[in-house]
């Protein structure tokens, strides 16, 4: 519930009044307020500016500094107010959440300071409204990195537990990692580099034996560039494999780009091995042998620069193929053009329109080789006005292309940034859409646990958990208590349906031996396997209090004859809540992370009665589910 | 136009709304001549301490919530079913809300002002139980034909249900709102033909134990 809309609630209280009539159920009694305090305004003095409000304002928030009695530490006697030795300019915004619920970021504050004046105030900063948190968000994100590059050095300590194969992957991926991964990533740049010098010097012509034309070096010392060429493919064949051999999921790495680059640059070696034989094939051969040059875009893994420009280049696909279409339907006009012009002059070069082509392109691209020019008066003008479009035509995508270039660059970012908030951002909400339902479905059974208690006169139980419900909670639960004393029927939360929807078909466990080892508060081995399940305290309230319908029962040794236990999952509640929430007395966590309580199920089934018997009969399933009512 | 209150538009703001309208074509409440935004004032708190039966300190507490919600003073459908949905976080509200709107919006244009809603909320909180009464017959009774008719009835019961969500237990049925619109009828349907008029409703509730009691909750709620 945001705070705005608690001064509502009475509202929503009255408005309740359509179901009375209807419902045929009495209804539970409302709660009172003990010490109906006249609002009154309370004076905040932060470091000498003073700023006032209503005291109701600040309770809308009870796990707050400010919204709880912690507040009191700061009271100051003589003055009668509330010192706060810290920023005024922070607290601003602290201040205008309690008014309007909502928190926002003011740009001009530093991150950090931001950040400690939420945490002094206990404020959790995810409810920072949707107006200021992708910047903050932003600077808070920048603000880690610029920490963590001082921090770099520490951070490539070797993880425990990796296996020879994950150590391996993890050095191809960075060589930054260790000295032989570096080692390995510099020897393979070189051979790359020496490859493809190779390939290249093999066709420059060497110095020619007298009586001898010019040859290419390729040819004059074959062995030895054959030698390089095979040294240089081993190294490259040793590493797919390495690379193959280490690679988290083979099939994903044999898909990849660079994986095929790999395989393309070592094929036709390997190829060519197998055809030296063959003398008509070995011309085929020799065009495969184009195929080495792509041994240079293995130089992308070594260059952070290649992979993002082709990556720019693959996401700007559709304006490049626009620029093509447009550039292709110029030429065909012009072209056309230009061949009819020019046919009635002699010794015409432009023999036909597919040949004009090669025109246009030159003129529009303002090449102008020279090698075609037209010569009769049409065609030089036909001639002019391709040159000139050709300029518009050429210069007018190009910056949009350009542009686009960055944008969807720096789109593709923050798109990715984006999504990754988004989903944070809807866990929240959803969090506090739970919270607040969680919240009622809590008290209600503590309601009910109070009065198991009662029944075992165990008072100093009782004592502990006796909360310090605020009054808006417990009018807001009342309230819905009311609608389900209307309907007849209850709120559960989304786990506790599903199993009971689960168990209609299901059988119960076998139940137990009795002799089981209580220690204090926790239950025996048979639910220590469901227990271990729920030790930690769950961050986010969405599956908070677990009423795991245990189909087992045992007895024990203690008082308390139980049926069956459920067990209460202390609800972290505390500053991590994003609404009004009830506050966790801490004695709650003292001695286990669970509570089993007695809860005596549903009185209208005559088997089951609080004397419980060590075995229930195997009836119908949902006898043995506990059910959490009024008794 | 309107029970009182007076329209408060600053100059500037209308020179502001105008150049705001030639831009936003699509702003569906704008017509030629209408500004966007309005904003209504109640009348004086004395008035209004006559009119209902809150004391002024009651009122300012009531007037602060709700003008913090709605800073233009009224509320509009939409505002109110979404205020409150915030109540019932794990069901639909939203018919019943829509009808409880019906219920406020006494004079029938579409937005309850300040006045509606504490005139209203007078009546459910401090009036007699005749008066309640009185008003959740309006509220069930969707046409204000002075007759709550199956249909309207079986209406009212599903967005009452569909407030429960569908994470209840036991498991919500399709049938159980009919059933209980059946017992419903049952119970004030004294003549049997039909309709529940306004005399077998009071009638009824007068004589049953729980909804007196269950009337009289609703006395310290402010």
């Amino acid at each position: 519930m945001a705070a705005g809309v608690a001064a509502w609630l009475p509202f929503a209280r009255a408005a309740a009044i359509g179901w009375m009539p209807v419902a045929n159920l009495p209804m539970p009694v409302a709660p009172t307020e003990k010490n109906k305090r006249q609002d009154e305004l309370i004076i905040l003095n932060v470091s000498g500016r003073r700023f006032q409000t209503w005291r109701n304002t600040l309770d809308r928030y009870p796990d707050t500094l400010l919204g709880s009695s912690e507040k009191e530490f700061f009271y100051n006697e003589e003055t009668k107010e509330y010192f706060f030795d810290r920023d005024p300019d922070v607290f601003r915004s602290v201040l205008n959440f309690y008014r309007t619920g909502k928190l926002h970021y003011p740009r001009y504050e530093c991150i950090s300071s931001y950040d400690e004046e939420l945490a002094f105030f206990g404020i959790v900063p995810e409810i920072i409204g949707d107006c200021c948190y992708e910047e903050y968000k932003d600077r808070k994100r920048e603000n880690a990195e610029r920490l963590m590059d001082d921090q770099e050095d520490n951070k490539d300590a070797k993880l425990p537990n990796m296996t020879f194969r994950e150590t391996m992957w993890r050095a191809f991926e960075n060589p930054h990692t260790s000295t032989m991964a570096l080692v390995f990533y510099y020897v393979t740049g070189f051979f790359i580099a020496v490859s493809v010098i190779t390939n290249v010097v093999e066709t420059v012509p060497c110095g020619s034996a007298p009586n001898q034309k010019e040859v290419p070096c390729g040819e004059r010392y074959t062995v030895a560039f054959f030698c390089m060429d095979t040294a240089c493919v081993m190294i490259f064949t040793v590493e797919y494999l390495m690379r193959l051999f280490a690679a988290p999921s083979r099939y994903r790495f044999m898909r990849s780009v660079m994986s095929i680059i790999d395989v393309v640059a070592i094929l036709p070696y390997y190829i060519g091995l197998v055809m030296t034989d063959n003398e008509d094939v070995s011309g085929a051969f020799v065009t495969l042998r184009v195929f080495r040059v792509f041994r240079i875009f293995k130089f992308s893994r070594h260059s952070q620069g290649l992979r993002i420009l082709g990556y720019t280049l693959k996401s700007c696909a559709s304006e490049l193929g626009f620029l093509l279409f447009s550039l292709t339907m110029a030429i065909i006009i012009f072209a056309t053009v230009m061949f009819y012009a020019e046919k009635g002059s002699s010794s015409s070069k432009f023999t036909s329109i597919p040949a004009s082509f090669w025109y246009t392109i030159v003129t529009m691209t303002t090449l102008g080789y020279g090698d075609m020019v037209p010569k009769t008066i049409a065609g030089k003008i036909f001639g002019s006005i391709c040159s000139l479009s050709g300029v518009l035509v050429i210069a007018l995508p190009v910056p949009v292309i350009v542009s686009n270039f960055s944008r969807i660059y720096h789109q593709n970012q923050r798109a990715d940034k984006r999504r990754a908030q988004k989903k944070a951002r809807l866990a929240r909400i959803r969090i506090s859409k739970t919270g607040s339902s969680s919240a009622f479905l809590h008290s209600k059974r503590n309601g009910l646990f109070n009065e198991a208690l009662e029944l075992t006169n165990s008072t100093e139980d009782e004592q502990r958990l006796s909360k310090s419900t605020s009054l808006l909670e417990s009018q807001h639960h009342h309230l819905l208590h009311c609608l389900e004393k209307t309907t007849n029927h209850e709120f559960v939360d989304e786990q506790y349906y599903q199993q009971s929807y689960l168990e209609a078909g299901l059988q119960n466990y076998p139940s137990r031996s009795p002799s089981l080892s209580s220690q204090d508060g926790v239950t025996g081995t048979c639910c220590t396997r469901r227990s271990k399940k729920h030790h930690t305290p769950l961050p986010n309230a969405s599956a908070p209090a677990h009423m795991q319908p245990l189909t087992h029962t045992h007895t024990h040794p203690q008082g308390l004859q139980e049926l069956s236990t459920i067990h209460i999952q202390p609800l972290s509640t505390s500053r991590s809540s994003l609404n009004m929430r009830v506050d966790e007395p801490a004695p709650l966590n003292c001695q286990s992370s669970q509570i089993t309580t007695a809860i005596i199920s549903i009185p209208t089934p005559p088997v089951t009665t609080p004397e419980g018997d060590a075995h229930l009969p195997a009836g119908p399933t949902h006898q043995n589910v506990v059910k959490v009512s009024a008794l | 136009v309107n029970n009182g209150g007076e329209k408060c538009i600053d100059p500037l703001q209308r020179a502001a709304i105008l150049q705001i309208d030639l831009h936003n074509q699509s702003h569906p409440e704008v017509e030629d001549g209408e500004l966007a935004t309005v904003c209504y004032r109640p009348e004086g708190l004395d008035s209004l301490v006559q009119k209902t039966s809150f004391s002024k300190k009651e009122l300012q507490v009531l007037y602060r919530g709700f003008k913090n919600e709605c800073p233009s003073g009224i509320v509009n459908e939409e505002t109110f079913k979404s205020i409150y949905s915030q109540f019932f976080p794990q069901g639909d509200s939203s018919m019943y809300a829509h009808f409880l709107f019906e219920a406020f919006d006494t004079h029938n244009n579409g937005s309850v002002s300040f006045e509606d809603f504490v005139i209203s909320l007078s009546i459910i909180l401090r009036g007699s139980i005749t008066d309640k009464l009185n008003w959740a017959f309006n509220l069930y009774d969707l046409n204000k034909d002075g007759c709550i008719t199956r249909e309207e009835m079986t209406d009212i019961m599903n967005s009452i249900y569909d407030m429960m969500g569908k994470y209840t237990y036991p498991c919500m049925r399709d049938s159980a709102p009919k059933e209980h619109v059946d017992n419903f009828f049952q119970k004030m349907d004294r003549n049997n033909d039909g309709v529940v008029t306004i005399d077998e409703f009071l009638e009824t509730c007068q004589k049953d134990e729980n909804i007196m009691q269950s009337m009289h909750m609703f006395d310290n709620v402010i």
